[in-house]
């Protein structure tokens, strides 16, 4: 009975790439405060940010990679390099351009020009006009909802950003939070004044094709006291960069009685490594809810992490991650209990395939400060066949006797009296399976917006059947 | 009209390492009502699982003859597609899909049509009522917190939404109650007014009482033992299986 199965991945042929390295390019391997200069030139940095930049290069120099999760080995950091500087020219041929990547683009029927713009290629698209108008909009809020380059031209909101900027997850954290500090660029700004309510919800999807955004993009959002927001990051196209490193950093500050809702579908191209950061810093009766999808790149490591500061602040974790051959995705979130009365939950799901890896890795921490407080976690895998891995690691530290802490984790491969029994109605096995995991997933799917939940559907479709019905 | 639908010829089926089905033969013809019955352990839901090709069960040799064609070596889907359904005993609770859509999509996939959003809910609806169905039935997740009851109606109302040529109905009375056992028979009654062939799979005879019956056979030690009329329904009730064991 112990017979290996296999389910295959739609397309074996993935993301051989080639680079064309320009000559100058080749001369200078290693980033050198140079470049780091060249940079801050380029955007116009504020002192503050120039000196900030050139700081955490030296936090990059002293780091050690990080050797406690999926291999990180084969990232070439001489290649990363290459394209960190201004100018480099990050955009690509649509020629060059994977077939695997075309495909997908066409099968979840994205128009031409926005293809190219998430394939790195392209110009300006028409949703340029839609982040215009949205912008407009919320602006009679007195909302700011622009990228951090912009931001910093603006006295008042330079110094808001200058007592925020990379406070929640500093450069000292990790050499990639470190090489970020030094090389960020890209990303949104977005500030919710006092007890605005902003009833539609802002998407970076519109922001995309903005000038070097998505690889060590910065996101900085306050959400000030009895405010609320929800924010959209990223899209279910998969996004294609000539470096083959995403370190982005996302920092959200959540005022009292204050709600942020942030949901991000990633699905990167399968030759990423995706070393990104992400952090919430809750206040008195606030509440951070993540949604959070992980679709694609080669290796992630992704703990969206929420530090509960004010008596009974909140939190609330929905995630879906999934892999497939090739991958391993090391994902959780973590929590940090640091007042009276907080409470978090979590729940998330992990989807395995073709040999692909998925570690569940969730941290709960309550600080003696953290008296009557309450956290459930609930993870539970899926594995597709015996050649999946799926692995779940828990940690918690629990200081104060007075807390109600709960955790479950279920891991379990695909029924097959499931399968059996969808297909004796007509259904086939890939459809069949892709409509088991569909509803595996519905956790994640019912808490986003209906067009992303939709979206979402068809990826799973995707990655399982290589077709959307 | 004697046109045979089903030919089932000398099957022998193995469940892992176990011999189940020893020699198994039947033939039924189109818009007849067959019977199976049988004490437990003697093959009946083996004979189910084999029509439908559940991989779980092994067909060693014999062949199965469709509707004219072989299906011996065609898997479930298809043999779906060709109109065989099997209902199932414990049927499989599936989140993320509502009966409704889940019906929906299963009828767009069998007849590769799209079916008009009014015109599905016309025929749902008049199918709840004869199976005294609330509507917001087809709004739940399929299968998902059925009741025992619930779930085999809700087998029913897919046959009839599915309407295939032949329904193997497996054990379909067990755990309903007086009532719900009425609303069933009424469903497989419509089903067979419809012109579906029936065979069910039974170890009572509850859901017998309201329905025509062709043929029954008694299905022992993985072979059919005895075939009769409606007439063999009542000697089992009176006499059990017994007697036809040899």
């Amino acid at each position: 009975m112990k017979e290996k199965t296999f389910v295959d991945d739609i397309d074996e042929s993935i993301y051989d790439f080639r680079y064309d390295e320009d000559e100058n390019d080749m001369l200078d391997r290693g980033i050198t405060p140079a470049i780091i200069n060249e940079i801050a030139d380029e955007k116009h940095d504020p002192d503050w940010m120039r000196a900030f930049r050139l700081h955490s290069l030296e936090l990059y120099y002293k780091q050690k990679m990080p050797v406690w999760g999926p291999s990180i080995e084969g990232l070439d950091m001489d290649q990363i390099v290459t394209y960190i500087r201004p100018k480099a020219r990050m955009r690509n041929d649509w020629g060059d351009v994977p077939d695997d990547i075309k495909n997908t683009f066409e099968k979840l029927g994205i128009p031409q020009a926005e293809r190219e713009s998430l394939a790195g290629v392209g110009a300006q698209y028409d949703s340029e006009i839609v982040y215009h108008n949205l912008k407009e909009s919320v602006a009679k809020q007195g909302v700011i909802y622009t990228d951090l380059e912009t931001a910093m031209q603006d006295e008042f909101y330079n110094k808001m950003i200058q007592e925020h900027f990379m406070k929640l997850v500093p450069p000292t954290d990790h050499k990639f939070a470190a090489l970020h500090g030094a090389v960020w660029s890209g990303g949104s700004f977005v500030y919710v004044p006092k007890g605005v309510h902003v009833d539609i919800p802002l998407q970076s999807y519109f922001r995309l094709n903005a000038e070097g955004a998505g690889q060590f993009e910065h996101t900085l959002i306050i959400v000030e006291d009895d405010a609320y927001l929800h924010f959209i990051e990223g899209c279910s196209a998969p996004k294609y960069y000539a470096a083959s490193l995403h370190a982005g950093c996302v920092e959200l500050f959540v005022g009292k009685r204050a709600t942020l809702r942030y949901s991000t579908i990633e699905n990167w191209s399968k030759n990423m490594y995706n070393l990104n950061t992400k952090r919430a810093l809750v206040d008195e009766g606030g509440k951070i809810e993540w949604v959070s999808g992980s679709f694609g790149s080669h290796v992630s490591y992704l703990y969206p992490t929420s530090v509960l500061n004010g008596e009974g602040a909140r939190s609330e974790f929905t995630g879906i991650t999934f892999s497939g051959a090739g991958q391993d995705l090391d994902t959780g979130a973590k929590v940090i209990h640091n007042a009276p009365s907080t409470s978090s939950y979590m729940n998330t799901r992990s989807i395995s395939k073709g040999g692909g890896g998925n570690t569940f890795r969730s941290e709960v921490r309550v600080t003696p400060k953290a008296k009557g407080s309450k956290s459930s976690v609930s993870c539970a895998s899926l594995m597709l066949d015996s050649e999946s891995r799926s692995d779940t690691i828990p940690a918690m530290d629990i200081r104060t006797k007075d807390a109600d802490i709960g955790h479950e984790a279920k891991i379990g491969r695909i029924s097959d009296d499931a399968v059996f029994y969808l297909m004796s109605r007509g259904l086939s096995e890939e459809e069949a399976k892709a409509l088991i995991v569909s509803g595996f997933a519905d956790n994640v799917s019912k808490e986003l917006p209906m067009e992303y939940a939709i979206e979402m559907n068809n990826l799973i479709r995707l990655e399982m059947t290589g077709s959307i019905g | 009209m004697s046109k045979v639908l089903l030919e089932v010829k000398d099957i022998f089926v193995n469940v892992e390492e176990k011999e189940i089905l020893k020699g198994l033969s039947l033939s039924i013809n189109e818009g007849e009502t067959h019977v199976i019955m049988g004490p437990n352990g003697a093959g009946k839901s083996t004979l189910g699982h084999t029509l439908m090709a559940n991989p779980k069960y092994n067909l060693r040799s014999g062949s199965i003859i469709f509707d004219g064609n072989d299906i011996t070596k065609e898997p479930t889907d298809k043999r779906a597609k060709a109109g065989i359904m099997l209902t199932f005993q414990d049927p499989i609770p599936v989140p993320g899909i509502t009966l409704g859509s889940f019906v929906r999509s299963a009828i767009e996939q069998r007849t590769g049509k799209r079916i008009r959003i009014w015109d599905f809910k016309k025929s749902m609806k008049s199918t709840l009522e004869l199976l005294n169905m609330d509507e917001s039935y087809t709004e739940r997740d399929l299968n998902v917190g059925f009741s025992g009851g619930e779930k085999k109606k809700a087998e029913i109302f897919q046959l009839l939404m599915l309407s295939p040529k032949l329904a193997i109905l497996d054990e379909t009375d067990s755990g309903l109650d007086v009532d719900a056992v009425k609303t069933v028979g009424a469903g497989i009654r419509a089903f067979r007014e419809q012109g579906g062939t029936l065979l069910i799979i039974t170890h009572s005879t509850r859901l017998l009482d309201s329905l025509e019956v062709d043929k029954t056979h008694i299905l022992a030690d993985g072979r059919i033992v005895t075939t009769g009329d409606r007439s063999l329904v009542d000697e089992v009730n009176t006499n059990g299986f017994e007697s036809f064991i040899s």
